[in-house]
């Protein structure tokens, strides 16, 4: 890779590039759309987040620590955890845990089989590698995990006359609510799949892109996402699966019983805090 | 009353039930079955009856545990039931809902779910014998049959796991009078003929008059009066049964 065969964007180019949201901004008003503000807000926070993130990696990355990589990681899984229940129109009470670790389990699985054994990355926790592959796998593990949660919620409440019969034929939970399950862990896959099927067709993928641009051969840069897509079809599986046996252990009591929360829906976190005081 | 030959088939002692309600856009703790008892003897049908929103269906749902009482007691032939495993005591006490609640598949998958559910084997063309309902229908799916097939079905589907105690919560109210009818022939029939313990929910008086041979009577949750169902229709022991059976006490809480 020739590092310096690529163009560099000065802190003039990014002014100039606030010309776009000047378009973005004026169609907004033109047409009524109310969104100046939040574009506005939207361009300041991509500027403060991005250049922040920036900052961070180039200091991880100078560093060149496992330790400070792992918090790197732990950070980010966090985040995810938090995202993807923040998605969830019901109530969100033990669900956070949940998430973030499933999405620690299929992060943590992938991840170990890419950096050690298929790049074969030496020392492994080198951030150049590990951030950026770390950075997809987690992103497409939480939108997994949010899918799988949402789905079975809405699942539950729909299904739940059948749900309820089978329980009182003395069916366990994992069985009564097969039917939820599988639909909730299609909903989760159904994205990756897709991608696979069209990548290369419709869009290319940003991390081939940026590799691209920055100077490496398309059939390089090709052989990394071919990696990345199986390593992301695999990730968002074993994170769905553990989030769907999570989400059964959440929706359900010990006894086989469907949790009231489902009925109160998003109340239900109101309910729980008022009678732990 | 540990000696499972004179032990009740049910029996509640003392069960109160207080729950989170959604009124409105706040969750209020309802206090939805108060400090009930009563037992059930072997081989007897009794009638729950109350104006809906009573506590009944709550009340039947705890004798399977689709939902346990905040305190008190309930026991099968003289076992405490929170002892029992869960899902022996769900095959052993059966139940079906209002509204037929279809597994998918055909009609033998949903007859043969339970003991399927065990790894054991099942006929279902003797349970539709039971329920009188044609073999034919066996490889048809569920969804075909008419509401009334659907809930005698339902029936056999709960009878094939050769339960000792059916509850029904109101098995009559999704069904036309015809087949209302047939079902509750069938439940009178099933208990003089096979012995089976039936507790049955309904807001029906007529319904309760056809099949039970004692009626409970629920108001607001708490038990107003319990008697052999003769002497509750003829002339109830209470002023609020009495009121009850004019139809003053409908739909409240």
């Amino acid at each position: 890779m020739n590092a310096s065969a690529y163009i560099h964007i000065s802190l003039i180019d990014l002014l100039i590039a606030l010309l776009f949201v000047g378009v973005t901004a004026l169609i907004s008003y033109w047409q009524h759309l109310g969104l100046e503000r939040d574009i506005a807000i939207g361009t300041v926070r991509a500027f403060v987040q991005l250049l922040t993130v920036g900052f961070v990696l180039q200091r991880l990355f100078d560093a060149s620590r496992w330790y400070w990589v792992v918090l790197a990681l732990a950070i980010m899984t966090t985040v995810a955890g938090y995202n993807a229940v923040r998605r969830q129109a019901g109530a969100k009470q033990g669900l956070f845990a949940m998430t973030t670790a499933s999405i620690a389990t299929g992060g943590a699985i992938t991840l170990i089989l890419v950096i050690g054994v298929v790049l074969r990355v030496r020392p492994w926790y080198q951030p150049q590698y590990v951030i950026p592959i770390a950075g997809m796998v987690i992103g497409n593990s939480m939108n997994g995990a949010a899918l799988v949660v949402n789905r079975f919620h809405s699942e539950l409440t729909l299904r739940r006359s059948e749900i309820e019969a089978s329980l009182a034929l003395g069916a366990p939970a994992r069985e009564a609510a097969a039917g939820a399950l599988r639909e909730s862990l299609r909903a989760a896959m159904m994205p990756t799949v897709n991608s696979m099927m069209t990548v290369g067709l419709v869009q290319l993928p940003g991390m081939m892109t940026g590799q691209i641009i920055s100077g490496a051969s398309p059939l390089d840069a090709v052989r990394y996402q071919v990696v990345v897509m199986l390593m992301i079809a695999a990730a968002t599986a074993v994170t769905a699966m553990t989030a769907a046996f999570g989400a059964l252990r959440v929706f359900f009591t010990p006894a086989q019983q469907l949790s009231p929360r489902l009925e109160l829906g998003r109340h239900w976190d109101a309910y729980t805090a008022e009678a732990k005081r | 009353m540990d000696d499972p030959v004179y032990a009740p088939a049910v029996e509640l002692v003392h069960v109160s039930k207080t729950k989170p309600v959604l009124l409105g856009d706040s969750v209020t703790q309802l206090q939805v079955i108060v400090d009930v008892s009563f037992s059930v003897p072997k081989g007897e049908i009794l009638a729950l009856v109350g104006p809906s929103g009573s506590g009944k269906s709550t009340l039947l749902r705890m004798m399977n545990r689709l939902e346990d009482p905040s305190s008190g007691q309930i026991s099968l032939f003289g076992t405490d039931i929170s002892s029992l495993d869960v899902r022996e005591l769900r095959r052993r006490v059966g139940m079906v809902f209002q509204t037929p609640a279809l597994i998918a598949g055909t009609v033998a998958d949903n007859v043969s779910y339970g003991p399927r559910l065990r790894g054991e084997d099942c006929d279902p063309g003797e349970c539709l014998d039971l329920v009188q309902l044609e073999r034919d229908l066996l490889h048809r799916p569920a969804t075909a049959l008419s509401v009334g097939q659907q809930q005698r079905m339902c029936i056999a589907r709960a009878l094939a796991n050769r339960p000792e105690v059916l509850l029904l919560d109101e098995p009559t109210s999704a069904l036309d009078r015809t087949a209302a009818n047939t079902v509750l022939d069938l439940v009178c029939r099933l208990n003089r003929e096979m012995g089976l313990t039936v507790i049955m929910v309904t807001h029906l008086m007529e319904h309760a008059r056809a099949v039970g041979t004692r009626t409970m009577l629920l108001v607001r949750g708490a038990k107003v009066e319990e008697g052999p169902a003769n002497a509750f229709f003829a002339s109830p022991a209470t002023e609020v049964g009495r009121r009850f059976l004019q139809g003053e006490l409908s739909n409240e809480r």
